[in-house]
């Protein structure tokens, strides 16, 4: 494969575009809505109607407005079919061209779609993701081409550094800094790690990219590999996730076939595998060390650092891991420049950022904003707000990580640290819609229920904390608890946080701490009077001595 | 195997390895540890497969996994019971997954547990006691565009209500105890 094969492949690719093209949505959302039937249907519909010259039916990557799945979008004349059922398929066939389809039509002028700006997105809904010369055609593998023929590997590491690109993971790593610093690491092997052990509930951004565009995902891992001069990748990817395994299976397939894995990749000396690692049900392996004693086949539990994986990670060689979005960020920059992705965003947060938009709201699905975008207009406009008339009372960020930021701060711009300034933070892009209906100590009670099940047991503050902490907020959530025992959860929310040995420890009691801030009436109304009539206990911790 | 194994121990492997000579599915399974070249950091992938073909993990499984892997039983057992993905125990005909994440939970998803708990009379992770129907939570299938979600017999059913989740299940109870 060289620069000249790449060119041919798009050109063949683009020849044989066919007049009208019918854009069927083939992501999880859809698939679960029966979308393979109404393909087929649609096929069908096609040849029965002796179109099979103008009218292509493609299937791609996620449409976006997953609630209203299964989607068809027809071109040229841009029309977004919702709710499509196979029987409408003559229907919509028969409408390309000229008239109207008896099928329920979505509004592509709808701020949920005008508002968005993609990056990540860009190819999502209308490459294939089966097929990689659907990917190549829309410029795909360019990038890693001119990086391996054209630029040093420090040069890529530059590059990231001055687009400002920051870990989508959630903690806003400034991803250069962590190439740079695996690239100055010694040892004959380094690894590269893509996490897409998506666990937080109610985020489903890395399953859409996967599914709806692998190929960037593994270039993104190629540019990272050759940067930091890694020869062995692994995608860490959640059993949970079938379609985004097999999409992967495919794409891992395919781009060996092209010589654009494996060895001498795009005839440089360049080597690199790509293996996936299947996930097993544990969130604490999202947390890098304990991903990497998964990947390692071992229990999931993390270790101290330092050492960071970047100096000692994967069997002690120095490890890159990176999130997927983070990893689908990469080419696009590489392509378009460093500048140009700076350009984008927040003076400390640049970029777009992928959510997924769910809960109490109108329109459910995926959305990519530029970093700084409002809250309000992502909520109100473009989620369209509470549904049946409702008002919003708070949006979730950050799934149990993170926290609940009120409706009165929804004009807080979107970036990592306007976020983490209201005790929240960024996350991996969950966003959750709660409605005046929702009751916030019970949605901090649901969390630390999480946390519980989940903590790995390794450490005491995660493994003994989270279930007093569950069994403190049960308490109150079944209105038995006194203010003292509201006391004792504020003290154990700080100690839990500032002892815990990972993240996932060290962020539990955020839930918590934000509910308390912002709905403290939510959780004093439930107090019972201390009944035994006891004197108002002090902490048993003397002041001063906890660390702050 | 190690030669300080106790003498009760290395008859309950050749038992295994003697059971195991005569199952096909063990032979898949052998094939699929040849691929990964028998190392140990492919446990979690065989025991993803070895699930897949039996259903559930039971100890002679573990015990033939952690043979062939050259691995200490305690790691094997170790690592089966680390991940929620693993089951030791089997699951009944039918399976049915609610799914708890944020999105879900915020649309109800409690309720639709609470029904399909009453009506089967099992909770959480347990097994009618005729076999027909387990019960399962999932912390997040990633529907959240279909909230409340749940999975009957690997289905992804949208917008599920106590009702509609009685409705599925009332069929596969009648075969069974009622």
């Amino acid at each position: 494969m060289v620069l000249n094969d790449l060119i041919q492949i798009k050109e063949r690719e683009l020849a044989s575009r066919k007049k009208y093209v019918l854009r069927c949505c083939m992501a999880a959302g859809c698939m679960s809505s029966n979308a393979q039937s109404l393909k087929d249907e649609l096929e069908k519909a096609v040849a029965a109607a002796g179109l099979k010259d103008e009218v292509e039916v493609r299937g791609v990557g996620c449409l976006k407005l997953c609630c209203q799945g299964p989607l068809v979008q027809a071109d040229p004349a841009e029309i977004l079919y919702e709710r499509v059922k196979p029987e409408d398929a003559a229907a919509i066939v028969a409408a390309l061209k000229g008239g109207q389809a008896k099928v329920s039509q979505g509004d592509l002028n709808h701020p949920f779609f005008t508002r968005q700006m993609s990056i990540v997105l860009a190819n999502s809904g209308i490459v294939d993701p089966e097929r990689i010369d659907s990917y190549i055609a829309a410029d795909g593998y360019l990038a890693l081409r001119n990086a391996l023929r054209e630029m040093e590997p420090k040069e890529v590491t530059d590059t990231i550094v001055r687009s400002g690109l920051r870990g989508r993971g959630g903690a806003g790593f400034p991803t250069g800094l962590k190439w740079g610093t695996v690239a100055k690491s010694t040892g004959t092997k380094k690894y590269v790690i893509c996490n897409a052990d998506e666990g937080d509930p109610g985020a489903f951004m890395d399953r859409s990219v996967l599914e709806s565009d692998p190929h960037a995902v593994l270039e993104g891992m190629a540019l990272a590999a050759y940067a930091v001069g890694a020869d062995q990748g692994y995608i860490y990817v959640r059993a949970e996730y079938p379609l985004a395994i097999s999409r992967l299976q495919t794409a891992i397939k395919q781009a060996k076939q092209y010589g654009l894995l494996g060895s001498g990749v795009f005839e440089s000396p360049f080597n690199l595998t790509i293996d996936l690692r299947l996930g097993a049900g544990a969130f604490v392996c999202g947390e890098e060390t304990a991903l990497m004693a998964s990947v390692e086949g071992k229990r999931g539990t993390p270790r101290p650092r330092p050492p960071f994986p970047a100096e000692k990670g994967l069997w002690n060689c120095p490890t890159l891991i990176n999130n997927v979005e983070t990893f689908a960020n990469v080419p696009a920059i590489v392509r378009n420049g460093a500048e140009w992705f700076a350009g984008i965003g927040t003076e400390k947060s640049k970029g777009t950022k992928v959510f997924a938009l769910a809960g109490k709201i109108k329109n459910t699905g995926l959305i990519e904003v530029p970093m700084g975008t409002k809250l309000r207009d992502i909520v109100e406009d473009m989620g369209g707000g509470a549904p049946d008339g409702g008002t919003i009372k708070a949006v979730q960020t950050g799934g149990p990580s993170g926290g609940c930021i009120p409706a009165g701060s929804l004009d807080t711009p979107v970036d990592y640290e306007s976020l983490s300034k209201l005790g929240s933070i960024m996350g991996s892009g969950g966003m959750i819609v709660m409605d005046q209906a929702t009751d916030m100590v019970d949605v901090a009670r649901f969390f630390m229920e999480f946390c519980m099940d989940e903590s790995c047991g390794k450490c005491v503050p995660c493994r003994a904390g989270t279930a007093q902490m569950h069994h403190l907020l049960s308490k109150i959530v079944a209105r038995k608890a006194t203010a003292e025992d509201l006391a004792k959860l504020e003290e154990l929310c700080d100690m839990v946080k500032h002892t815990s040995l990972c993240g996932l420890g060290q962020t539990a009691p955020n839930p918590v701490m934000s509910t308390l801030r912002f709905f403290r009436g939510e959780y004093t109304e439930r107090l019972q009077p201390d009944t035994l009539g006891r004197p108002g206990t002090e902490s048993a911790v003397p002041a001063g001595s906890r660390a702050t | 195997m190690p030669l300080s194994l106790p003498k009760d121990r290395t008859k309950r492997v050749a038992a295994v390895m003697e059971h195991a000579s005569g199952d096909k599915r063990f032979k898949i399974l052998e094939t699929h540890m040849k691929r990964h070249q028998y190392k140990a950091d492919a446990l979690i992938e065989v025991l993803h497969k070895a699930q897949e073909l039996f259903g559930f993990l039971d100890n002679d499984l573990l015990l033939f996994v952690a043979y062939r892997l050259k691995l200490p039983p305690s790691r094997v057992y170790g690592v089966a019971t680390f991940y929620h993905f693993f089951t030791l125990k089997p699951h009944g005909k039918h399976t049915c997954v609610v799914c708890m994440g944020t999105a879900c939970y915020v649309k109800g998803a409690d309720r639709v547990l609470a029904a399909v708990q009453d009506k089967a009379k099992i909770r959480p992770g347990e097994t009618t006691p005729d076999k027909s129907v387990s019960l399962l939570i999932a912390r997040c299938i990633g529907a959240c565009g279909l909230a409340p979600a749940a999975v009957y017999d690997g289905t992804i059913n949208a917008r599920q209500t106590p009702e509609s989740a009685l409705q599925q299940l009332k069929g596969w109870l009648t075969n069974g105890s009622e």
